[in-house]
């Protein structure tokens, strides 16, 4: 072997070498990385109980009730599997609206029950001017489909939302 | 103008990312050029060579 | 095969002089491209549907988080250059990365943060995508560390070479972190196999901003690498020819 090609070995072990322990590493914490853990996975038993771990999905339309006088507020988590009612008090993002992604921060109660204390908004890679949004909710009978990036053509049935990045 | 630069509510943080931006683009030009003029001062120094005046 | 053309690659006076002339011809096009990118982004591009004229932060975080892994990238190639072939003029511009991705990983933090607050609801996130992004911020300044606190500069190319690539691991991390795991960032409206997710108006100053930016990482860092080269090399004969005229 000439000195070149141990140099060149010796780069390709180190990298093979990370790489494994990483992808290892990365397995091992599979769970702990999980930032959020969607209505299928809480129905599942699969997010810890008695602690507080944070719950995505989209807010489903029609459920967002607020009380008038104060910051009190009830919604629906969805996967369009499953549900979790969510309660939360305090201010909502920009973002915050039915349909859209959200990731309540929180500890389900013994009643089923989400009990937040921080809504973060979650948002898609799709960008559009709002006359380009309108005329997509107007051909879908005046709601937003789940994926209005490809809704530029005819929707796929059983899209799955790809705000949604379900448990491979 | 003035409903340009309020960013339809955004300002406080559009125009503060357009900021940073621009401020490591010109930083990262004014530091590459003063890391070659130190080179070339220091090669002039040590090769005993007078360059032009900068 | 010919190989004239990588043994020439090797000469640090030839980098020196080929980087001098190739310098204006990436600095003009980025300096022009970053000018039309800001007016079609700024001005031209429409507000999104969803987070009217916030969004517009785009066309500075997508082309900085860009030039963060991209950077990352040449570096560690470079410095595996340099470790396989001895190659010091790899080294050099391995060298000559590190400071501009350092800047633009913070830029692309800085700008992150700044989108997140007003639309997701926070600054901040212990995220996936987010935390492996530090993470690179920590891999330039480790490098960079790295490289400043071994004197001897053989020793500290060789080091260093190792850190890099060994960092290499990070950047497919962060780009797919958004697909392997729950995240609060979006996936990449770009950056994928699937065309673009937004309409022409608003894709076109984007594409722009980040040729511009790429050109303009190429103009600096070859800058910067004759520099470098020039630090190295300030005993040879063909540096005073270069720095006395």
């Amino acid at each position: 072997m000439t000195p070149r090609r141990r140099r060149i070995v010796l780069v390709v072990g180190i990298l093979a070498g990370v790489s494994i322990a990483g992808a290892l590493a990365l397995r091992a914490f599979q769970e702990n990385v999980m930032f959020f853990f969607d209505p299928t996975q809480v129905a599942a038993g699969e997010a810890p109980t008695g602690e507080r771990f944070r719950l995505g999905g989209m807010v489903r339309p029609g459920t967002v009730e607020r009380r008038s006088g104060s910051l009190d507020m009830n919604f629906v988590v969805t996967d369009f599997k499953r549900d979790v009612p969510v309660r939360y008090s305090g201010v909502v993002p920009d973002l915050f609206r039915e349909n859209q992604g959200v990731v309540a921060h929180g500890r389900l109660g013994a009643d089923g029950v989400f009990v937040a204390d921080e809504i973060l908004a979650k948002h898609d890679e799709n960008y559009m001017p709002p006359e380009v949004a309108r005329a997509i909710k107007d051909k879908h009978g005046g709601v937003m489909p789940v994926d209005p990036g490809k809704a530029v053509d005819p929707p796929s049935p059983g899209a799955v939302p790809l705000n949604l990045k379900l448990n491979p | 103008m003035s409903e340009f630069l309020s960013m339809g509510g955004y300002a406080a943080f559009v125009w503060p990312a357009y900021a940073v931006t621009f401020l490591a683009v010109f930083v990262n030009i004014w530091s590459a050029r003063r890391a070659l003029r130190r080179a070339r001062a220091h090669a002039q120094r040590r090769l005993g060579v007078a360059g032009e005046p900068s | 095969m010919d190989w004239t053309w990588f043994h020439r690659l090797a000469s640090p006076p030839y980098i020196y002089r080929l980087a001098a002339t190739l310098t204006p011809w990436f600095a003009w096009p980025a300096g022009l491209l970053i000018a039309a990118g800001l007016y079609g982004g700024l001005v031209l591009a429409p507000p999104d549907y969803q987070q009217g004229d916030g969004f517009r932060i785009i066309y500075v975080h997508a082309p900085s988080a860009w030039l963060s892994l991209m950077i990352y990238s040449v570096m560690a190639t470079a410095a595996a250059v340099g470790l396989i072939w001895r190659m010091k003029v790899a080294h050099a511009a391995a060298a000559s990365c590190a400071g501009i991705g350092a800047w633009f990983t913070v830029v692309s933090l800085v700008t992150g943060m700044l989108w997140g607050k007003p639309m997701w609801g926070t600054y901040w996130v212990w995220d996936p995508r987010l935390t492996a992004q530090l993470i690179l911020l920590f891999l330039y300044l480790g490098y960079m560390g790295l490289r400043s606190g071994i004197e001897d500069t053989a020793r500290a190319d060789r080091a260093s070479a190792v850190l890099a690539i060994v960092g290499v691991v990070n950047i497919p991390i962060i780009r797919f972190s958004v697909e392997w795991w729950n995240s609060i960032h979006q996936a990449p409206s770009v950056m994928k196999m699937d065309r673009p997710s937004m309409p022409a108006e608003m894709l076109i100053p984007l594409l722009t901003m980040m040729v511009g930016f790429t050109l303009y990482f190429a103009a600096i860092m070859l800058v910067r690498l004759r520099a470098e080269i020039l630090r190295r090399e300030r005993s040879a004969s063909w540096a005073r020819e270069v720095v006395a005229s």
